[in-house]
């Protein structure tokens, strides 16, 4: 048992981590050379300014046309992302973490709110699963791997948030918490996930090619 | 209103696309699917594919999604569902019905009006995605007849209706006659090198709707505007061949307009109340060519009156007095920037304007830009049942007072009317020009 | 070329009062000049459906329906495309051709200004006529009309297979050629563009799409071997009677002859190419990378690159310069051999070199008035109109013409006057 905590959370962790951020990297890179090679055009119509409006705008709740037509959505997609991010980042067991590997520390956010957000990220990825499973538009649009990407996402919090409370086989969770949290750091980079590294690029140019050339609002 | 259409209705027979696909088998389109996908495009596709999350928000973007009562088969991402994730998953193994369905959903169920672009939360621009499958389409043979036609007809005359070199320059010494019954010594000054402007129109004006041309030429009279028209080819700056996906046409017809202008050194081009023109000019033929922007400045009619009112070069002696709503073109408020100076020339020229909701880059697309309406008479009720949702918005403008609907742009013009004509709304549809011309003061009309 | 030695080149200044014209007409149209300087025109409308053309202040004897397109041949005749009681013609130097057609437009000089072709339609039926000869053989449509540089061939792209509108799938099949004095060739073709005939003028080239996805070009109905995803213009060597055209492939352009790449490098766009007088070098205006312009000669690119527009390529009579029109933003330039002069014009005319290619002058525009600039300083004189310049046999003189204050002038000044 201890064993399969050293490894997970040891060389595991450190193949997750390297996979997660290298992959990302890859992507990133692969991308930008394409687009250097076969659409070059694209880089003299970027623009910082507008590109950077385009993104404040639509990563403000209800900054856009679409985010206040959906005002359950957005509330949920943001406190959803929101959680999601902030959460794992500074939950205090994950600081201790890396405070024993690297004597890296920040301050942490009280277990109580930690332990809140991840009953968003749950709640979050439920609502998208109905929403999924009712909406005729996103029904008609999913495919198997949305629901892959739903489990994913749920798994390291569902396991988390088992982990903490102790209700139940406490070491299994944890060890279920860190796989299912490596599993997802993994796919970051090779599934739709990876709108985290593209969404910024994509919006960033949507939002240069309104502003500069078509002088319109993108939001 | 009409029953809610589904996607099972009856798709219209077409021989452009029934004859293309006869041909085809999988083998080909797989040749042809690839071939586009891998040597045509590049980031751009890639990221947007694999940056969607299928999560619909583009959905209530789409007046073909609203019209069809939340048919998830028009939602933007639907189409491209049906149409480029399915060819991308099968490899470009599909086939030749399911190329059918496809050129039909892209010609005719997608005006490529990139409000979708504004409701995802990624800015992926489907629009794009849905020209990658024109393009496909093209390279299949498979296009709708009746933009086939066009872009045929681009390809001989460089103009879209088929008008031969001297009906040219002979419709435009035939409407120079006809204003110098009002203004005698109005002129058509063709071939002017060294003019500050070239007036260019698009291939239906010649053809159809020669008053176009005699408003103008008073407008630029009156207003002391040193023009010219050529009596060339170039003189249309309509482009069906990019929405064919016949890119490298579209950058034939673009070069021969711009070149145009450059030989008859003029420091701007001037265009007509056109819309897809502005689109092709503006934003993609110059591209394909290599310009970052266009070589000569390219003024849309809009701006031009714009300019014209605010400089008082032209003067209204009584503002138009039935109350207008004013329709945004896609093309050139979402493509253009051109909302405000909309409402400015419509304000100086009308007494009341009643904005119709929604309004400036979020309007309702008219339903026949994006070659649509060029696709013909066979998808005639497609547009019409695809837009319903504009026939609300403009009976909600109706029911607050207006009475006239102002629509800067040929397409929407055209396609407007038909909805309106349908759904029984009961607006009377002009451009600003109409409007001008009639309301501006002109030298006292003289007896011939 | 005009052969310029008989010209008047004593220094020194001519007036014509043409601003006086506008009194006895009820409008004068734009003016044209004459090569040598010598005379000014314009269409003059006497009354409602009363055209002439007032030449020095002398008015055509004929009066006609309606007058258009006034210019100046090389030469220095003077035509324009006149109408009588329907039919068209053309009118040199006020004497009307016999023949009559339905319309007649686009017209065309020869390089020595003798011979004048024009397009025209009779009964629907489209050909060209060359001094007052139409073709034999008349067509349901034709475009790209071109006249050979010496003045005796014409041809033009011509429709040769009946089809409707709307039917696609014949046109596809190929309804058009190109027509050599109004014989077409053998071969149809889906599209036919930009015709050029050889020096020799035993070679006819053309741009054609063979179907709705494969360029090439044909000399005299045959195709290249190779196809391209889309060809422009092609040009004839001027001794080798070879064609040259700008070829695409994989997205990039270069230039081709014969069907094979001739130039190392490919770009974003090319077209325009130009061959030096002597044949030995070979100009295009090409994008180099997305967005920039500049000329390439032999393949070589100019380092200077423009963000709009580059123009008007043009060699110097011995073939060892280049000079081309650039627009950077609203602001146009005259590019000399690679470095453009410090000039910022609202507009610039294609250059014109010296016969010993020392000098290069230009028509421009600045605020909003016209003049002249030579090796890259402005003629002090700011005018309502200039006309191309010309520079004497010797090079030591340059012609000017010029409209100020409604009178024409005709100058001779030295060259140095402008350049220093």
């Amino acid at each position: 048992m201890v064993d399969v905590y050293t490894f997970v959370s040891g060389p595991l962790a450190w193949a997750a981590f390297t996979i997660c951020i290298g992959g990302c990297l890859y992507r990133l890179i692969s991308l930008i050379v394409l687009a250097y090679k076969k659409e070059r055009f694209i880089f003299t119509y970027m623009s910082f300014s507008y590109g950077l409006r385009s993104i404040v705008h639509w990563i403000t709740p209800f900054a856009t046309e679409n985010w206040r037509r959906h005002p359950v959505l957005t509330v949920v997609t943001f406190a959803f992302h929101i959680s999601l991010v902030i959460a794992p980042i500074f939950l205090l067991s994950h600081i201790v973490l890396w405070e024993e590997a690297w004597d890296l520390r920040w301050p942490a956010l009280p277990d109580a709110l930690a332990d809140t957000m991840a009953v968003i990220v749950i709640a979050g990825c439920i609502f998208f699963l109905v929403r999924r499973l009712k909406l005729p538009e996103v029904q008609f649009v999913t495919t198997a791997s949305d629901y892959v990407i739903l489990a994913i996402v749920a798994a390291p919090f569902v396991t988390g948030f088992l982990a903490y409370h102790q209700w139940v086989a406490y070491p299994y969770m944890v060890i279920a918490h860190i796989i299912s949290g490596e599993v997802m750091l993994v796919a970051i980079p090779f599934t739709r996930l990876s709108h985290m590294v593209f969404s910024p690029l994509t919006r960033a140019y949507m939002g240069s090619e309104f502003g500069k050339v078509r002088m319109a609002r993108d939001w | 209103m009409t029953e809610p259409a589904q996607q099972s209705e009856t798709k219209a027979q077409d021989k452009g696309i029934e004859v293309g696909i006869s041909k085809l088998d999988v083998e080909r389109i797989e040749k042809v699917v690839t071939g586009v996908l891998k040597g045509e495009t590049g980031a751009r596709l890639k990221a947007y594919v694999e940056t969607c999350i299928h999560c619909g928000l583009c959905s209530e973007a789409c007046h073909y999604y609203l019209s069809h009562d939340k048919d998830p088969h028009y939602s933007p991402v639907g189409k491209v569902k049906q149409t480029l994730w399915e060819m991308i998953r099968k490899k470009g193994r599909v086939s030749p019905e399911f190329i059918k369905t496809a050129a039909v959903i892209a010609h005719t169920e997608c005006n490529m009006c990139k409000r979708c672009a504004q409701y995802c939360p990624f800015g992926i621009d489907i629009a794009y995605i849905i020209s990658v499958v024109r393009r496909i389409i093209h390279r299949l043979g498979a296009t709708p007849l009746y933009i086939q036609d066009t872009a045929h007809s681009h390809s001989v005359t460089m103009n879209q209706m088929w008008v031969k070199a001297d009906e040219w320059p002979d419709t435009l010494q035939w409407q120079e006659e006809e204003a110098q019954a009002e203004i005698p010594t109005l002129r058509i000054p063709l071939e002017k090198e060294g003019a500050e402007v070239m007036y260019s129109v698009i291939g239906p004006e010649p053809k159809f709707q020669a008053q176009l041309i005699y408003q103008a030429a008073i407008i630029m009279d009156v207003a002391g505007v040193n023009w010219t028209m050529p009596a060339t080819i170039g003189w249309d700056n309509s482009d069906m061949a990019m929405y064919t996906g016949d890119n490298e046409l579209m950058g034939r017809i673009k070069r021969t307009h711009f070149e145009t202008a450059a030989r008859l050194k003029v420091k701007k081009i001037v265009m007509g109340e056109c819309g897809h023109a502005f689109r092709s000019v503006y934003d993609m033929g110059n591209r394909w060519l290599g310009w970052k922007m266009p070589p000569i400045r390219i003024v849309h009619a809009i701006e031009f009156y714009y300019d014209l009112l605010k400089e008082g070069r032209i003067k209204i002696v009584k503002k138009f007095d039935q109350p207008v709503t004013l329709h945004d073109p896609c093309n050139v408020v979402r493509g253009g920037g051109l909302g405000e100076k909309s409402r400015y020339v419509a304000n100086a020229i009308c007494e009341k304007v009643i904005e119709m909701v929604p309004n400036y880059e979020h309007n309702y697309c008219c339903c026949a830009g994006g070659g649509v309406i060029n696709c013909g008479p066979p998808y005639k009720m497609t547009r019409v049942n695809g837009n319903r949702v504009k026939a609300e918005q403009l009976f909600s403008a109706k029911t607050k007072g207006a009475k006239v609907l102002i629509a800067p742009c040929h397409n929407c013009h055209s396609g407007l009317h038909d909805i309106v004509h349908h759904y029984g709304v009961g607006l009377d549809i002009k451009f600003f020009a109409d409007i001008i011309y009639a309301c501006m003061e002109k030298p006292e009309a003289t007896e011939a | 070329m005009v052969d310029t030695t008989n010209w008047d080149w004593s220094p020194g200044e001519k007036r014509i009062a043409f601003g006086e014209w506008a009194g006895k007409y009820r409008w004068v149209e734009e003016p044209a000049a004459s090569p040598d300087g010598e005379t000014v025109a314009a269409i003059v409308n006497i009354d409602e459906g009363e055209f002439s053309v007032c030449a020095n202040g002398e008015q055509w004897e004929s009066v006609f329906d309606k007058i258009w397109h006034l210019r100046f041949s090389p030469a220095g005749r003077l035509t324009a495309l006149v109408s009588e009681t329907g039919e068209w013609t053309v009118a040199v130097d006020g004497s009307p051709w016999e023949a009559r057609f339905g319309y007649v437009w686009n017209p065309l000089f020869s390089s020595s200004g003798e011979s004048i072709a024009v397009a025209i339609q009779q009964d629907m039926q489209y050909g060209m006529a060359v001094n007052g000869a139409a073709w034999q053989d008349t067509f349901a449509n034709a475009t790209y009309f071109i006249l050979s540089p010496d003045g005796t061939r014409t041809a033009a792209a011509v429709q040769t297979v009946d089809f409707d509108s709307g039917e696609i799938h014949k046109f596809q099949e190929g309804t058009f050629s190109a027509a050599l004095d109004g014989k077409p060739w053998d071969a149809n073709f889906v599209n036919v563009w930009s015709l050029a005939i050889s020096p020799d003028g035993s070679k006819l080239a053309a741009e054609v799409r063979i179907n709705l996805y494969e360029y090439t070009i044909a000399v005299n109905g045959k195709p290249w071997e190779k196809t391209f995803s889309c060809v422009w213009e092609p040009a004839f060597h001027p001794t080798r009677n070879s064609a040259v055209a700008p070829v695409r492939e994989a997205g990039q352009w270069t230039l081709a002859e014969e069907g094979s790449p001739i130039w190392q490098r490919s770009f974003v766009q090319l077209w325009q190419q130009a061959f030096s007088p002597d044949g030995s070098r070979l100009a295009a205006v090409v994008a180099p990378r997305y967005g920039r312009w500049t000329v390439a000669v032999d393949g070589s690119p100019w380092s200077v690159t423009f963000a709009d527009m580059v123009t008007d390529v043009v060699f110097s009579p011995d073939s060892r310069r280049v000079a081309a029109v650039a627009k950077d933003g609203e602001i146009y330039k005259v590019v000399a051999d690679g470095s453009a002069w410090g000039l910022a014009l609202d507009m610039a005319w294609q250059p014109v070199f010296s016969p010993d290619g020392r000098h290069l002058a230009a028509k421009v525009e600045k605020n909003g008035r016209y003049t002249i600039a030579v090796d890259g300083r402005l003629w002090d004189r700011e005018c309502q109109a200039v006309w191309d310049p010309a520079f004497s046999p010797d090079g030591s003189l340059v012609l000017l013409k010029s409209l100020e204050d409604g009178v024409y002038f005709r100058r001779v000044i030295p060259v140095a006057d402008i350049a220093g």
